[in-house]
């Protein structure tokens, strides 16, 4: 394979609440994004997965580890031209398009602010072209442009959420809980224009979200949170064939599935980590196949494999 | 009043609408609904259908700019005095709803647990409220009761939780304490609004299992409101799909899953990936719901539907009978249209899903 998009190191992500309380959001994660695919990060809330989003694009200072991204560091301490970089190439799409649009700008302008602040037009008719296009390309009319984000539905909105990232034509965009919001019919919608984009214009995803479902159908590996640890890693097919850590398992076993059938006679596995005794911090990464990795002593290896 | 004979709660042609600034929205357009002693009902629809508001009337918690233009809904219980009998819970006086019905034999339970508790009374006061304020019993039953409730809906330490306050929970233990409350004092029906959106997916599916393990104890009858269809799967015995405040298919859970007739209720299914599907794309259905301040003509769905006939556009379909317990309205039913089948990918999932229970079997 190329050279990563994106290369996570050990990244470390705390939060000083007082002087005797920090809270550990995120400890020692790592993982690779390469050009061109799709990595889901699924955990349920307060697993660190959105802290690991915007840690990486930089709305966090992250405490420790290494962040690189094409080849340049970006967890620490930010030259200009690699934080213009950085703003240029990695963009994100956030969960709740109501409160992540500003309500007294245009949706033209919303769309247009990134190619305003690099000053990427040489003229204004170019820059109003540049929008009606990413508005035709994320199937709203260019109308559209001269309206504001009230009078548009949650799905609309959303599209312009996406347009916005994709106006700058970045290398990685970050899609942070961005269908949870919206409801069944629209989501499909959603994704497959996620996917659209995807297939013409080759950027990467970092596609954060709690729905099991949607993140095995979009991504191509997977990373499994829980309490700021990834406790298992892999391909897609890896993960779902033959997942080992107790919590993918637990979780994977929760999803509803629209099969009546089935799901009534299902029961959903409970996972415990205190009464387990997993010590996440004591168990170090091993890897099971490919690029298949499981967060575990010998002990709990030994055990969850057998 | 007529009502049928196993009904324990039953929608009558429904009607509501709200006058808002922008004009009057026509948000319920003739509901029928049945629930049956004991049994789970879903009701599934978008955002905006109309499912919230349909059991926000049985309950009386519409709000003020709403108008009921027509329609009961009718309620059987066993009165004090131990005789049957039938009202009209819209006819009815509110006061009198809420001194006699409402917390004590319909009961709710709200889809956020964090606002629907008052975050400045211990969760134990909470819950001895309703059972003191229905007079059910005097402040050591209330006690001993609200204990007995929160071990049912599964906390331990109940002695010791009935002095926290709900912040120093987490969401799905409020989500029980939320239950408690609304089987505090003996309900006959449970409506559960979304009791699991806003919970992780571990949490729903436990959440899921305690409602269904008390209904199961208590023989209590649900009406289950959700978008999730993986949720109705796990859940109900009847499902109601809703559209634009109609509802336009109703069956028992197989024959809307495995065999369903209306056009939305296959966008519905094809656009929720199960863990199988690798098609390129997902079926989506195209635009958005019909914005009902503007009465739609004909077929609500016609707009969206890629099946839709010229009669979709001029007359609204009836309820078409495709077995005693599965109708659909939708004129693809009707003997003259022509033929049509379920798009192929939801062919082949119901195909795969069906291969994947008999394995379970």
């Amino acid at each position: 394979m190329s050279e990563p998009l994106l290369k996570v190191r050990d990244l470390t992500q705390h939060f000083r609440v007082s002087r005797t309380f920090t809270v550990k959001a995120v400890n020692g994660v790592s993982f690779d994004i390469y050009p061109g695919e799709t990595y889901g990060l699924v955990g349920e809330s307060g697993s660190g997965k959105t802290t690991i989003g915007r840690s990486i694009i930089r709305l966090y200072n992250p405490t420790s580890g290494s962040v690189l991204f094409e080849g340049k560091e970006i967890a620490g301490k930010l030259d200009r031209s690699t934080e213009k970089m950085l703003r240029e190439d990695m963009q994100m799409i956030f969960q709740d398009p109501m409160s992540s649009l500003n309500p007294r700008k245009k949706v033209g302008d919303i769309i247009g602010e990134g190619l305003d602040i690099h000053h990427r037009f040489a003229s204004s008719k170019e820059r109003d072209d540049a929008v009606a296009a990413m508005l035709d390309k994320v199937g709203l009319s260019q109308a559209h442009a001269e309206r504001y984000p009230h009078q548009f539905s949650g799905g609309q909105r959303q599209r312009v959420g996406i347009a916005r990232a994709l106006i700058m034509n970045p290398k990685l965009i970050i899609a942070d809980e961005c269908i949870s919001a919206l409801d069944v019919s629209i989501q499909a919608q959603v994704v497959n224009l996620m996917k659209d984009i995807q297939d013409s214009t080759g950027c990467a995803y970092l596609f954060i979200a709690h729905d099991l479902s949607m993140v095995k159908y979009i991504s191509d590996r997977i990373g499994v949170l829980h309490l700021g640890y990834m406790v298992e890693t892999g391909t897609t097919e890896e993960i779902f064939a033959n997942p080992v850590h107790p919590y993918t398992k637990s979780l994977l076993s929760a999803v509803p599935l629209p099969n009546p059938e089935v799901e009534k006679r299902r029961v959903s596995v409970p996972y415990d980590r205190v009464a387990e005794g997993v010590d996440y911090a004591k168990g170090t990464e091993h890897l099971l196949e490919g690029t298949h990795s499981v967060l575990a002593t010998d002990e709990e290896l030994a055990r969850w494999t057998a | 009043m007529e009502m049928n004979e196993n009904a324990i709660l039953q929608f009558v042609n429904l009607d509501i609408s709200f006058r808002t600034n922008a004009g009057v929205v026509h948000a319920i357009r003739g509901v029928n609904l049945d629930l049956q002693k004991g049994e789970t009902v879903a009701i599934v629809g978008e955002s905006g259908s109309g499912k919230s508001v349909t059991v926000k009337a049985a309950v009386g918690l519409l709000d003020g700019n709403a108008t009921v233009n027509s329609g009961q809904i009718l309620y059987r219980y066993k009165g004090d005095d131990g005789t049957e009998k039938v009202v009209d819970l819209l006819a009815m006086d509110k006061r009198e709803l809420r001194r006699t019905i409402n917390g004590s034999r319909i009961a709710m339970v709200f889809q956020d647990p964090m606002t629907s508790l008052d975050p400045t009374m211990t969760i134990g006061k909470q819950i001895m409220e309703g059972i003191l304020l229905h007079k059910k019993g005097d402040k050591a039953q209330a006690h001993a009761r609200a204990l007995e409730l929160l071990q049912l809906v599964g906390i331990t330490d109940a002695e010791k939780r009935m002095k926290n306050y709900p912040h120093q929970l987490s969401g799905g233990m409020r989500q029980r304490v939320v239950i408690a409350i609304a089987l505090a004092s003996d309900p006959d029906i449970l409506i559960c609004d979304e009791p699991t959106t806003a919970l992780d997916v571990t949490i729903q599916a436990r959440i899921l299992e305690l409602i269904k393990d008390v209904q199961r104890r208590l023989g209590l009858s649900v009406i289950y409101i959700t978008h999730d269809l993986g949720v109705v799967a796990k859940v109900a015995d009847y499902v109601n799909v809703m559209y634009a405040g109609k509802i336009i298919e109703v069956g028992n859970v197989n024959e809307i899953f495995y065999d369903p007739k209306h056009p939305y209720t296959w966008g519905l299914l094809a656009a929720m990936p199960d863990l199988e599907t690798d098609d390129d794309r997902l079926a989506s259905i195209p635009g958005s719901p019909p914005n009902l301040l503007h009465e739609p003509v004909g077929d609500a769905f016609a707009a969206r539907n890629a099946y839709a006939m010229a009669i979709d556009e001029k007359i609204d379909p009836p309820m078409f009978k495709v077995s005693d317990t599965h109708y659909a309205a939708t004129w693809l039913l009707h003997p003259n249209a022509p033929k049509v089948e379920m798009p192929d990918e939801l062919k082949t999932r119901i195909a795969r899903s069906r291969k994947e229970a008999e394995a379970y079997l």
